[in-house]
């Protein structure tokens, strides 16, 4: 494939990107991403995948702009319109609010989430799953011990009780959804460091006088980051699930932030009459957690064509 | 070379060799320590909750007097260590503490509803087995073409669903608008308490009492949040499948078997599954043990009177000591099953052994 597409492609940029004799690392590095963007791109699952994230990420940045009404004002009047009302093309809820305004303001709420998440649960992982792996010895077996006792609990019912215990919100959900989903990062990056740990250049860095701590950070984490980026976009649609559950119990974003999970509760009373209160924002869910199942997928396919295909 | 030795005499004699017990007893002891891990999880859960355990039992009108006497009584004076001695022992004993909502022990509150969640995951599993193992061997036949895609997308669509907006929206469209299926909870509201309990399963105590009417009554509502919270169940052990038989169709025995003549179907059904079945176990309890998890969601939708139903309830009302009693019962099914499907597949599968 790589010959093929050496031989036929144009000079200049692409030229540089396809190379097989790249001049630096950085080149070798963007050869390697260019190279695995071709074939996710040629994947057309996964490109929906990718659009719905981008579509998710450019309503929660300009929400406030395209969306028709305020999200939170109230107009009694209104309540409970069907969908395709006048100035509510979603309808409204019980309390008149405009459910598409809602919805579009709710986008960055689950980005917010989603990034709280990805931005805590994969570090504390990779610094457990390095520290372990490079270690060796009792700190290796103590860490593993620890990873697998946590990677056997129930993880939802454990979250639960950590939002129960520590008090509802979107800040505690997150706490709790991380501190109960770093154990596959840690078996990860375990894996990859005991991996590098033998290699000569690490061995040269040793030689050359760099400490544990810089060798771990410097070197090894970021030759684990890839593999746990992929892990962290197949789990998050998992992570939304539970976001928006723990939303729908009532222990997540508090009323009246507009979180799909609390609409949906919300919406719940008035299910047989008013069907359209619970299934949008359920259908918001629906949506951008496909997205993310659609585009983990593919990168699996990429990168382990053992277990897709 | 020993170790290969021992592993053919084992095979030969058919009997399990010193290795096996070995490693059964390291499982073990992973065990112990994964139940150890869980309850001070729990443990510390109880204690750094915004709730001032004391207070919630003597009330916030008490006297100074009165407040330290109920601490004493509750043993919060003793260190920490201390105290997380005598709650391994309180739970090992199958003392979990009081529910403030009913006020009777949590344990035996658990041990009423229990069996109403069993009855729903065993229920979701087996449309898991049913639908998803032929779905995954299809899959995996016509690799690449329509049906996997089918069966693929269909797969992502489970893993993508909230289960509860599955669950409502079922409600919506087989309850609300066809009438096919009956409503929430366990049974319709005459029948409630008709059934003399035996094994806790409606489906099970009506047959034996010979009841047809009350058991076509708990079926009809029992279908609609099993399908709901089978469909993640079918999503899982179909891609599972699907991956294992992938494995194995690419082995030489199965070109031998389609060499000396055998039929496609006798290859695919009869050779090849039959070796996927063994890490299927493991599958199967896995997703076992996730239903019984799942269904806190299943339950809330369906006010199905499980313990998902009873530990959402329980948080509403802050009542910690039944949230964490349901969690570590939650807990050791899963630890439980984990230590099964190991076991079970250790003695399945000889080279384990």
């Amino acid at each position: 494939m790589t010959a093929k597409t050496v031989q036929t492609c144009e000079p200049g940029l692409k030229a540089w990107l396809t190379t097989d004799t790249p001049r630096s690392r950085g080149q070798a590095r963007m050869v390697q991403f260019y190279l695995g963007w071709l074939s996710l791109s040629r994947n057309p699952l996964a490109m929906i995948g990718l659009a719905i994230l981008l579509a998710l990420i450019v309503i929660s940045a300009i929400a406030p702009w395209i969306s028709p009404h305020d999200p939170l004002q109230q107009t009694l009047a209104n309540r409970l319109l069907p969908p395709g009302s006048p100035g509510h093309l979603l309808g409204t809820d019980e309390l008149g609010r405009d459910i598409l305004s809602r919805l579009l303001h709710g986008a960055s709420i689950t980005l917010y989430i989603v990034t709280l998440v990805a931005a805590t649960a994969p570090v504390l992982g990779l610094v457990v799953g390095t520290l372990a792996g490079y270690a060796g010895g009792w700190i290796d077996t103590v860490l593993m011990r620890l990873t697998d006792i946590f990677l056997a609990f129930p993880r939802l019912v454990l979250a639960l009780a950590f939002v129960a215990a520590l008090g509802p919100g979107i800040e505690n959900a997150v706490l709790a959804i991380a501190i109960t989903s770093w154990p596959p990062y840690a078996r990860l990056a375990r894996a990859e460091t005991l991996t590098i740990r033998n290699q000569d250049f690490i061995s040269a860095i040793r030689l050359q006088g760099a400490s544990p701590a810089r060798i771990i950070a410097g070197h090894v984490v970021p030759l684990c980051l890839s593999s746990v980026i992929v892990r962290v976009t197949l789990d998050m649609a998992g992570i939304i699930l539970t976001a928006a559950g723990l939303g729908f119990l009532g222990l997540g974003a508090q009323p009246p932030i507009p979180e799909w999970g609390a609409m949906i509760s919300a919406g719940r009373k008035f299910l047989l009459d008013q069907w359209w209160v619970a299934t949008m924002p359920g259908l918001a869910i629906f949506v951008v957690s496909l997205g993310f199942n659609l585009l983990g997928d593919g990168l699996r396919d990429i990168l382990d064509p053992r277990s897709g295909q | 070379m020993t170790s290969l030795d021992t592993t053919k005499a084992g095979r030969g004699t058919g009997s399990l060799s010193p290795l096996f017990f070995k490693r059964v007893l390291k499982l073990v002891s992973t065990i112990a320590a994964t139940f150890l891990g869980l309850l001070f999880v729990t443990f510390v859960i109880g204690r750094v909750m915004p709730i001032d355990p004391v207070l919630a039992v003597v009330g916030d009108k008490a006297s100074k007097e009165v407040y330290e006497a109920a601490r004493v009584a509750m043993g919060l004076d003793q260190p920490l260590y201390v105290q997380f001695g005598v709650y391994i022992r309180d739970v090992l004993s199958g003392d979990l503490g009081n529910s403030l909502l009913t006020s009777r022990p949590v344990a035996e509150d658990i041990a009423r509803v229990f069996p109403a969640t069993l009855e729903l995951a065993t229920i979701a599993t087996i449309f898991g087995v049913v639908f998803g193992i032929p779905m995954g061997v299809v899959a995996a036949v016509h690799r690449g073409r329509w049906p996997d895609q089918v069966i693929r997308v269909a797969g992502l669509f489970g893993y993508s669903m909230p289960v509860f907006w599955l669950g409502l929206i079922g409600l919506l469209v087989f309850y609300g608008i066809l009438g096919w299926v009956g409503g929430p909870g366990r049974l319709d509201i005459f029948y409630e308490d008709t059934v003399p309990q035996v094994t806790g399963a409606i489906l099970i105590d009506s047959l034996l009492a010979g009841d047809l009417e009350i058991f076509n009554n708990a079926l009809s509502h029992i279908i609609l949040p099993a399908s709901v919270l089978g469909y993640y169940s079918i999503a899982y052990i179909s891609r599972m499948t699907r991956s294992f038989m992938l494995e194995q169709l690419s082995q030489e025995y199965v070109t031998t078997a389609r060499v000396k003549g055998l039929s496609e179907t006798r290859v695919i059904w009869g050779h090849a599954l039959g070796n996927v079945m063994v890490p299927l176990i493991t599958v199967i309890a896995l997703s076992y043990a996730q239903l019984l998890e799942g269904s806190v969601l299943t339950e809330t939708v369906f006010a199905w009177p499980g313990l998902g139903f009873y530990i959402t309830n329980a948080l509403l009302s802050a009542d910690m000591a039944a949230v964490l009693g349901g969690t570590i019962v939650v807990g050791s099914v899963f630890v439980g099953l984990n230590l099964l499907s190991d076991l079970l597949y250790r003695l399945v599968d000889p080279r384990a052994r």
